[in-house]
């Protein structure tokens, strides 16, 4: 049985990470405390809100130190996804870019908005997987899944799935036991908790 | 789905469910009362909604303070909506914003035809006190994105509820200033409706009630209808 637990960030989809787990008969536990998540099987990093405010709190708490060495599935949601990477754009009055926790190459930037081009990227895209991946299983390519975001990672070789808005993005990306989605598979209906299924599967 | 804070939960969830298994993108709950009469509701039902959809899911009504949206999106809900509230407070949004960011603010704006233009009207959950608030449509859609909104839904209220089709004249006047996601409401009776908005890209998203409470329109049938017209939907 997987022992899940949520990185609590302090963004506001940890109830529904948590659901979703739920529906899938799972549980997990929400923490900031290192030395639980350390013991954790699976960890997810959720985030919604500011890239430097949701920095400063894994800071606070010794998580920004704690998470590029952790050795089990690790799953990034969203911001926590863009977390992963080794900076962002999204960045505090005054600066230019977050420091983020660096254990994926690359720079995550502000989506341009133009007028066919809304930004945030908001609602149900569709998935294209560049390379078979766990995580997919059963997901077929050009999935439904559901967005939310002004902020976006680029396509990298550790990039496992884009998805189009007036250009490819990184929608999912894998480097050694650190796994990010950019949607939100707690609100992507089936193909979301399928995702959730096979991530707490992942034994490695 | 609208609803009055007498409404069971146990209602609600059954329409969650119902919603959900049909196939919806997305859910907005409306407390219609909570704004007109200067008060919130009981929110306890947010959570067991959360608990049960694997959709997005919007909660409007009643949310004058960020302590309010706050308790909304930790309940479960992706986004809040405001109306009323933002027009008396436009600030409201810019703090919404800040502190939960732009993908969680959404602005509802009811909006009627005059010979002055689009107006905007406040309170219109309640007859005796809806009433012009004094702004312009258009001005409003871009006041609303300076000040962080996500998302506009733009409810055509002459449209509303009598099923004649979305306003498209209007909802394309405010998608040419609106560079955020435009959600059309109001006026959806046929699955022509949907068609004929997406096909002139008069709008984002579509939203409707009446035709789906009813079952007049099957959520399955009209993705059915939409794909087969080659308008992208999710299956």
């Amino acid at each position: 049985m997987a022992d899940v637990v949520i990185i609590d960030s302090g963004g506001a989809n940890l109830a529904s990470l948590r659901f979703a787990l739920g529906r899938l008969g799972a549980s997990a536990e929400v923490s900031t405390d290192p030395e639980r998540i350390r013991r954790a099987s699976h960890v997810l990093l959720p985030g919604v809100g500011a890239a430097h405010d949701t920095m400063a709190r894994l800071r606070q708490h010794g998580l920004a130190q704690l998470i590029p060495t952790l050795r089990q599935p690790v799953l990034g949601v969203c911001l926590g996804m863009q977390l992963l990477f080794e900076s962002s754009e999204e960045a505090a009055a005054g600066t230019t870019h977050t420091p983020t926790l660096g254990v994926i190459p690359g720079h995550v930037a502000r989506m341009l908005a133009s007028p066919t081009r809304p930004v945030p990227h908001m609602g149900w895209n569709q998935l294209e997987p560049l390379r078979a991946d766990p995580l997919f299983t059963g997901i077929e390519a050009g999935a439904h899944v559901y967005f939310v975001h002004s902020y976006a990672a680029p396509v990298t070789a550790d990039t496992i799935a884009t998805s189009d808005y007036e250009g490819r993005f990184c929608a999912a990306v894998r480097r050694g036991n650190f796994r990010g989605v950019q949607f939100h598979p707690e609100r992507s209906a089936g193909v979301g908790a399928r995702l959730i299924a096979n991530f707490i599967a992942l034994a490695e | 789905m609208q609803f009055r804070d007498h409404r069971v939960v146990g209602e609600i969830l059954e329409l969650a469910r119902r919603y959900r298994d049909e196939g919806a993108d997305e859910l907005v709950f409306y407390d219609i009362t909570a704004s007109p009469q200067g008060r919130s509701v009981d929110r306890s039902w947010i959570s067991r909604v959360a608990e049960v959809l694997d959709i997005p899911f919007c909660v409007a009504g009643g949310i004058r303070t960020v302590a309010d949206a706050e308790a909304i999106l930790n309940a479960g809900a992706e986004k809040i909506s405001v109306n009323s509230p933002a027009l008396l407070d436009p600030d409201l949004i810019n703090r919404l914003a800040a502190r939960f960011g732009s993908q969680c603010v959404v602005v509802g704006i009811d909006s009627q035809t005059t010979p002055e233009g689009f107006r905007v009207y406040q309170f219109t959950g309640d007859p005796d006190r809806s009433r012009d608030s004094g702004r312009d449509t258009l001005q409003w859609v871009r006041e609303a994105q300076q000040r962080g909104a996500g998302e506009i839904v733009l409810n055509c209220m002459a449209s509303d509820g009598v099923r004649r089709g979305y306003d498209l004249a209007q909802l394309s006047a405010v998608r040419a200033v609106c560079n955020v996601p435009l959600v059309a409401s109001g006026g959806a009776g046929a699955p022509e409706h949907f068609a004929a908005l997406f096909e002139q890209h008069a709008a984002d998203a579509a939203l409707a009630a009446s035709v789906f409470h009813s079952g007049q329109i099957a959520i399955p049938e009209l993705k059915q209808y939409l794909r087969a017209r080659h308008i992208e939907v999710r299956t």
